[in-house]
């Protein structure tokens, strides 16, 4: 299959993750387009390494993987513990950093 | 005549300025010590002074000795280096003779006068600085180092008269001195700037060969001399206090009378006469010695003037001097250089020792200085009133004492330049006499007018007072005999012969009838002083218009003061302070905080707490970034 179908899905899939992120206003699910956005790059490096044949991309899918992973422990933690502090997790709401 | 008897001579009163300036918590309780090493310290330069003028009289040639390079300017051709040198000769030696011999008496009467006071070590520390800057002023031989000695002078002189700081009058006649001299300076400044500019060095056997030499002539001409010799005249009158710059002197006053002796009658204020006597070489290629003679002469005359309604004895001798230096500036003017500097000597004798005899005064009197609250104080103090007397005598020009020596010289002088400055100067003479003794007979003579409280304290000063008085009146009566028998070719003028170039005016006229016609002037003075004041004293109000414009001075002090000293206090308080201080340079600095301020309160409606929005604005970013690059380059 041609590579740009793999190219046109992964921006698609990024798009709606940008969207979401710029749009929802539940932190949960921000996070959830985050990871939209950073799996949309995953398939686009796979595409682009099979097309290539040669592993760099998917070796850095791994990495990609890693630092995800890392990233939702700490990040659901920091909403589990604004949570505690504020009773809601809406980031209109978290505001109280401004100038 | 070595460099160690110099050195020993200018350090011996930084030495003693120093054990007084730096040990004087020490030696406050011990007024004996403390006044003993200030006195002793001038003793060991006067008796240096004394080897010295020995040596030059016995025929041992001008001293011209560098210590060491001060600056150094090393510019390949332009190379300049001014140095750390004594230039001794007949000249050097006069002034210090006089500044050591009369410093050292005056520092003597100086340890009665200012018993129990609370800056007595403070007093003698400044008085040897004094003598030692003045030393540096007289030895230097180049024009930088007695400038260096110029200011330091002027320095001493500020610090003394507000020796009382506490009091206001003090403190102000203090800084009055010190900016009134601050033009004078500048104009001496200017003045060596010229003179290096156009010799490339200060000097003054260099500049005075050079000037000398056609060459410079030819390439510069005299015009050079002239502003040169004009600018450094500015200084002359700043120090010497002459027209317009006197005003300092008479506030001068406020300082201890023994430092209105030392530094406002006998030595300081004379330094622009040595000033002028050292550069004759210059004054006379200039041909500006005229100009100098005749701010002299009306000097002189204005500040007589000024002398006859006044009735603080202290004014009265300032204004006294300040006319006396009028007539040194005739002679030096005229040409006459040995005659001003005999007359400097002379003068510094009998004012030295009237200054002294009116602390005594003012010592018996407890500091009343009004001679309308005297009279008839001759029977109480008989020494203070016989050796005032000297000195009236020899300043009125009363015939064969000192004044009379020296006055007449000069006098005779500008009569070969000048009739019109010699008749002045006469009037002048008529009206010292006239000032002086009215000053003496209604000071010493007719009823008392002493408060009683007063009188029961009056009494003769002590021994440590009288005896510098006593001595000093010797000289004040004889010295012009000594020196000054036969004119133009007296002993005085022999000595300082080899200094000063030959005189280009000639003596003309019988020298006796000149002699006759001053002595006659000076008794007709002290004559009709008596018929007015021998009996009554001065009346409390100015009888008439011309006797209130000079019991008020002129107005001088007013209209400078609302001429100079308004104008300027008024343009710093508006304009420097209000406008540019306040105004600009404070607009500036609050401008900018402003303007910061504004941009920032600007900028901080970005910051919205809102993190979304944070994020909208950087895919916007992003997203401008990527259609740049891809559609775009």
């Amino acid at each position: 299959m041609a590579l740009e179908y793999y190219l046109v899905l992964s921006a698609l899939l990024f798009t709606i993750g940008v969207i979401g992120v710029l749009v929802r206003r539940n932190a949960i699910i921000i996070f959830m387009c985050i990871e939209l956005m950073l799996n949309a790059a995953n398939l686009a490096f796979v595409a682009i390494s099979r097309n290539l044949g040669e592993t760099n991309g998917q070796v850095f899918v791994f990495f990609v993987m890693a630092v995800a992973a890392a990233e939702v422990a700490i990040g659901l933690a920091i909403i589990v513990s604004v949570f505690k502090h504020r009773q809601t997790i809406n980031v209109d709401e978290i505001n109280s950093l401004k100038g | 005549m070595s460099k160690e008897l110099i050195i020993v001579l200018l350090a011996a009163p930084l030495v003693g300025f120093l054990i007084n300036g730096l040990f004087g918590k020490w030696l406050k309780g011990n007024e004996k010590l403390s006044g003993g090493i200030g006195a002793f310290a001038v003793l060991v330069s006067f008796v240096c002074s004394i080897i010295v003028f020995l040596r030059l009289n016995g025929g041992a040639a001008p001293l011209e000795a560098k210590l060491y390079d001060w600056i150094i300017g090393d510019f390949g051709d332009d190379s300049f280096a001014f140095n750390i040198g004594f230039h001794v000769d007949a000249l050097t030696a006069v002034m210090l003779l006089v500044i050591t011999g009369v410093g050292f008496l005056i520092h003597v009467y100086s340890i009665g006068y200012m018993h129990g006071d609370e800056g007595y070590t403070r007093y003698f520390a400044y008085l040897n600085l004094f003598v030692f800057a003045m030393l540096i002023l007289v030895l230097g031989n180049n024009y930088l180092m007695m400038f260096v000695g110029w200011e330091g002078v002027g320095l001493c002189s500020y610090l003394l008269i507000g020796f009382w700081y506490e009091k206001q009058s003090a403190t102000d006649a203090g800084k009055k001195a010190f900016i009134v001299n601050r033009i004078g300076d500048f104009g001496f400044l200017l003045g060596m700037f010229t003179l290096f500019a156009a010799f490339g060095t200060l000097d003054f056997t260099a500049i005075f060969d050079a000037a000398e030499a056609d060459n410079f002539q030819k390439i510069f001409g005299a015009s050079t001399l002239v502003i040169a010799t004009l600018l450094l005249f500015v200084g002359a009158i700043g120090k010497s206090a002459q027209i317009p710059l006197y005003v300092w002197l008479p506030d001068a006053m406020e300082g201890p009378t023994p430092v209105s002796a030392l530094i406002h009658a006998a030595t300081m204020v004379t330094a622009g006469v040595y000033m002028i006597a050292r550069s004759a070489v210059l004054y006379n290629i200039a041909h500006t010695g005229e100009i100098v003679a005749w701010i002299g002469v009306l000097t002189a005359f204005f500040a007589a003037t000024i002398a006859l309604t006044q009735n603080d004895i202290k004014r009265i001798l300032a204004y006294s001097t300040v006319s006396q230096l009028g007539y040194m500036f005739v002679g030096v003017g005229v040409g006459a250089y040995a005659s001003g500097i005999f007359h400097l000597v002379t003068h510094a004798f009998f004012k030295g020792l009237m200054f002294l005899t009116a602390g005594s005064v003012m010592h018996a009197m407890a500091n009343e200085l009004d001679m309308r609250k005297m009279g008839g104080l001759k029977s109480k103090m008989p020494i203070t009133h016989w050796t005032f007397l000297v000195g009236a005598l020899a300043i009125a020009g009363f015939p064969f004492l000192s004044g009379f020596w020296s006055k007449d010289e000069i006098l005779h002088s500008a009569w070969g330049s000048s009739p019109l400055i010699y008749v002045i100067g006469l009037i002048t003479a008529f009206l010292t006499a006239f000032y002086m003794f009215r000053l003496i007979f209604v000071t010493f003579y007719g009823e008392s007018r002493v408060e009683p409280e007063v009188a029961s304290h009056l009494h003769e000063s002590p021994s440590v007072m009288w005896v510098p008085l006593a001595i000093l009146a010797i000289p004040s009566a004889l010295i012009g005999l000594l020196l000054g028998w036969g004119g133009h070719d007296s002993w005085f003028h022999h000595f300082t012969k080899s200094v000063f170039p030959e005189a280009h005016h000639d003596a003309s006229g019988n020298v006796i009838l000149f002699m006759v016609i001053s002595s006659v002037v000076g008794l007709a003075g002290i004559a009709f002083a008596w018929t007015r004041y021998s009996k009554r004293a001065p009346s409390d109000e100015p009888t008439s218009a011309i006797h209130r414009l000079l019991a008020n001075k002129y107005y001088i002090d007013e209209a400078y003061n609302a001429l100079i000293v308004q104008p300027i206090k008024n343009g710093s308080h508006f304009l420097l302070w209000k406008l540019v201080d306040n105004g600009i340079i404070d607009g500036i600095v609050n401008g900018v905080a402003a303007i910061v301020r504004f941009i920032g309160g600007l900028l901080r409606r970005f910051q919205t707490g809102v993190v979304q929005a944070y994020i909208v604005s950087m895919v916007l970013g992003i997203v401008i970034f990527l259609a740049y690059y891809l559609f775009f380059t």
